[in-house]
């Protein structure tokens, strides 16, 4: 092959050189990377792709389950599923279960995975690896396994919850059974599952603040909280930012908790807006489903754009 | 200056407690796993088993079906795992290293499919799985999970940060396009593929809602789908039971992470930071 891009090039004399040969490999190079991002773009087109735009078509639609052998026979109805969700009161009640989770859930996860973090970055020396393996444990372990243990520990006589509770002379509540407290579990609940991915980051985001930093302000004075205020948290925002964000959008999705726990119960006080749509995807309600996954998509977009705003330019 | 040792014994007693408190409802599952139907049931509960014994364990791979439905976790999620290594790996180079047309829509779409939950797509994957005549069955649990826009981004990050000078190299002495990624960048890959293969493990292994959708008659059934049934079934009673079912979900990968834990953690703080 050389030797004819050689010989070509010659021929045409003026030409310089290194173009051609330059043309005919961006062509193999070209070909090669379609080649590597085939089967790969073929699932996600069949698997991912397709369904995104497949819902978006049926949020408009009156799909319902039986349609779907007919998928032409559908009927538009504009944004009608989208003005059907906000008129529906267990959609609201739905949306107001998910930003009570996500509100006092968010703050408290990052609280306890900065804490652990923290602690384990520059309070000890020894055990680091049994500490960190113990928090991430809950991270690692199958919602389902989670949801039986954790039944029997919230029951209100007997469970472990309530007899620690009990040895300070407090009666604690029916946890899963009363509408007050059942939020309050899932959201103990999901911190605890959770908080070990927060503190991993914050561990490495940790590593980028420096020691004499720290040795240069305690010389000048400050004190721990003054030094973690002023140095390590203005240091770890693009971190906070980070969990901030993936942590959020994890819980405004929040759905395995209540699924496995209270089934949105009792008296929907923990149905969640993907609940929400998960039921009435069981009911064949397709098109209307479709619209509240895309309401909650939208929640997400906004959410996440608010908290890049907020913690980027503020100071 | 800051005294890194003075005064940290308390801080050592608070981990110790906070730990203690994180991983009980564990301790008490493993150890619960050993008891007897009527030591559960007893009024206080007891912490240690009165007469420890492998009753449940043997109930879970006898009467149960429990080998069943442990290999077919292992299978799907080792062709999950498989799958996403060599397709995000394949694509996550040539969007890294190589030029071709329609690259940048094509890196824009998978990257805004990343914020997308999963319920948008739930419905239609339903319909479509159902559709290609995939439900119960093996193909209909694996297909959906084999390639990931996260494994793309994962692998893309690790590309661009080996040095291009690598692929000139392999140019010039002669070597095809896909030999410099198969031979020359694919074995430099390994801390990325490691991070991305556990990941994918440990969501393979726990992913719950679509198999528990998917997997209809026994034969088809995953561990946590398994386990979610029978724990509101006709054995919900027998909570010994359930709590062997845990300990026997938790074990795999409680112990695919006591050994890649260092790498896993160095892995995860690279996707996270990045």
């Amino acid at each position: 092959m050389t030797a004819t891009t050689t010989r070509r090039a010659a021929s045409q004399g003026a030409e310089p050189p290194p173009r051609r040969p330059a043309r005919k490999s961006g062509l193999r190079e070209g070909r090669a990377a379609w080649l590597l991002a085939l089967p790969f773009s073929l699932l996600f087109l069949t698997f991912t792709l397709w369904p995104v735009v497949q819902s978006l078509f049926m949020s408009f639609t009156d799909t319902r389950s039986r349609d779907l052998r007919t998928p032409f026979a559908v009927a538009f109805v504009g944004l009608d599923n989208f003005t059907r969700a906000f008129g529906d009161a267990k959609f609201l009640t739905s949306a107001g279960n998910t930003a009570y989770f996500v509100l006092v859930g968010v703050p408290l996860t990052l609280t306890m995975a900065l804490a652990a973090a923290l602690a384990l970055d520059k309070g000890i020396t020894k055990f680091r690896s049994v500490f960190r393996l113990g928090f991430y444990t809950p991270v690692i372990t199958s919602i389902v396994a989670v949801a039986v243990v954790w039944r029997f520990l919230l029951q209100p006589d007997y469970g472990l919850f309530n007899t620690v509770l009990g040895w300070f002379g407090i009666d604690g509540p029916n946890w899963l059974g009363d509408p007050n407290w059942s939020m309050p579990a899932l959201i103990m609940l999901a911190s605890w599952r959770n908080f070990g991915t927060g503190m991993i980051i914050f561990l490495a985001g940790l590593q980028s603040v420096p020691w004499s930093l720290h040795e240069a302000a305690a010389i000048d004075g400050a004190n721990a909280l003054q030094r973690f205020r002023h140095i390590t948290l203005p240091l770890l925002r693009p971190t906070l930012l980070f969990v901030s964000v993936t942590t959020a959008i994890g819980y405004l999705q929040f759905f395995e908790e209540p699924f496995v726990m209270t089934r949105g119960g009792p008296l929907d006080s923990t149905l969640s807006m993907s609940m929400y749509t998960y039921q009435q995807f069981g009911f064949g309600n397709y098109g209307y489903a479709a619209a509240m996954s895309y309401i909650i998509f939208v929640v997400i977009a906004v959410v996440t754009a608010l908290q890049f705003r907020l913690l980027r330019e503020n100071t | 200056m800051i005294t890194k040792r003075k005064g940290h014994l308390w801080l050592y007693a608070v981990l110790t407690v906070a730990v203690v408190a994180v991983i009980a409802p564990f301790v008490w599952m493993v150890l619960g796993s050993f008891k007897s139907e009527g030591e559960l049931r007893q009024v206080p509960p007891t912490w240690l088993p009165e007469s420890a014994s492998l009753d449940n364990y043997r109930q879970l791979f006898s009467r149960l079906d429990f080998t069943t439905y442990f290999t077919n976790s292992i299978i799907v999620a080792v062709v999950v795992v498989a799958g996403n290594l060599l397709f995000c790996s394949m694509l996550g180079y040539a969007l890294a290293l190589l030029e071709f047309p329609g690259k940048r829509p094509l890196f824009a779409v998978v990257m805004a499919t990343l914020m997308i939950p999963g319920v948008v797509t739930f419905v239609p994957l339903f319909v479509l799985v159902a559709n290609a005549g995939l439900i119960n069955s093996l193909p209909g649990l694996i297909l959906p999970f084999l390639v990931t826009p996260f494994g793309v981004f994962l692998m893309r990050q690790f590309f661009l940060g080996l040095p291009r000078d690598l692929l000139d190299a392999g140019r010039v002495d002669g070597a095809g396009e896909l030999r410099i990624f198969a031979q020359i960048f694919l074995p430099l890959a390994g801390p990325a593929l490691a991070t991305l293969g556990i990941l994918t493990f440990l969501g393979s292994w726990n992913n719950f809602l679509w198999p528990l959708v998917v997997a209809q008659t026994e034969d088809h059934y995953t561990l946590p789908v398994a386990l979610a049934l029978y724990s509101v079934g006709q054995n919900s009673t027998q909570y010994g039971l359930l709590l062997a079912g845990s300990t026997v979900v938790l074990a795999p990968v409680l112990l695919v992470f006591l050994i890649f834990q260092r790498r896993f953690i160095e892995g995860i703080a690279t996707t996270g930071i990045k």
